[in-house]
């Protein structure tokens, strides 16, 4: 019964992951249309934009419903909200192959400060979020 | 932007969603998670195959390079299945947690090598598409 009942979390953890980041996904694809088409914008600031944001909300989420946390949320709403809606709206993938892009077509410098640029504003949102949710939580 | 784009990119994210907790949490288990080797596994091989897809696009045409193709395999799938939320989340808590080094070392091994592998994915696939091999 134990078994089963943990086999069943398992499938439930899956599913919100996975739905998850089909949200995610079609909010990125969306925000890089609207950052693309709408702003007249390149597509690295596009990819640049969903990992900051998403990198800010992952940390504020996990720290408002953190062990200390205002906010009691279980592990299959935590893993829809971290792993599911901000695995999938965040991209490394394309990160990484803009930043190779970039180098291919010569601009070394210009892909060094990309990929360093949105590494380092992608941890200082993290830092951000985290800091709000403990302002919230005391 | 269509319909038929959105539900690619939904599906695409989905399955990518699921690949990626199912090998991050494989490799968790089997290495422990003292360190996020799972999320660093998953980016690095996710540019690996963006950089493969990204050279089979430029160098062969009709379907390889249409939108159909970018969107579920670039937009939905590789990109559901990496990551740069839980790498920021997993590299602050190294820091926060007193093991800076650990961080610095995540956090340079993973954009470094993501763009190594990119560039792998891409040179292979660019070379078996050489004409006349």
């Amino acid at each position: 019964m134990r078994g089963r009942l943990r086999k069943l979390e398992t499938w439930r953890l899956y599913l919100a992951v996975g739905c998850g980041a089909a949200i995610g996904a079609l909010l990125r694809f969306l925000s890089g249309f609207f950052i693309i088409a709408g702003l007249d914008q390149s597509a690295l600031w596009a990819t640049a934009f969903v990992n900051i944001v998403g990198s800010f909300i992952i940390m504020f989420f996990a720290a408002i419903t953190g062990p200390d946390g205002r906010w009691m949320v279980g592990p299959v709403g935590r893993q829809f909200v971290m792993g599911g809606i901000c695995g999938g709206f965040t991209t490394f993938s394309a990160m990484s192959l803009d930043a190779f892009m970039l180098m291919l077509r010569g601009d070394l410098l210009q892909a060094a400060l990309y990929l360093a640029g949105v590494i380092f504003f992608s941890l200082a949102a993290a830092w951000v979020g985290y800091a709000f949710a403990i302002q919230i939580n005391r | 932007m269509s319909l038929e784009a959105c539900a690619l990119v939904l599906s695409g994210g989905f399955i990518g969603g699921i690949a990626r907790f199912f090998l991050s949490g494989l490799i968790g288990r089997r290495v422990g998670e003292t360190f996020p080797w799972g999320t660093f596994v998953v980016n690095v091989t996710g540019a690996l195959l963006i950089g493969a897809v990204a050279g089979l696009a430029q160098s062969s045409d009709g379907f390889f390079s249409g939108a159909l193709f970018r969107d579920f395999l670039m937009v939905g799938l590789l990109g559901g299945y990496t990551t740069v939320s839980s790498f920021a989340l997993q590299s602050l808590n190294l820091a926060l947690g007193g093991q800076q080094r650990q961080a610095l070392f995540n956090i340079a091994a993973s954009a470094v090598l993501g763009v190594i592998a990119v560039g792998v994915g891409f040179a292979v696939v660019a070379w078996m598409l050489e004409p006349g091999r």
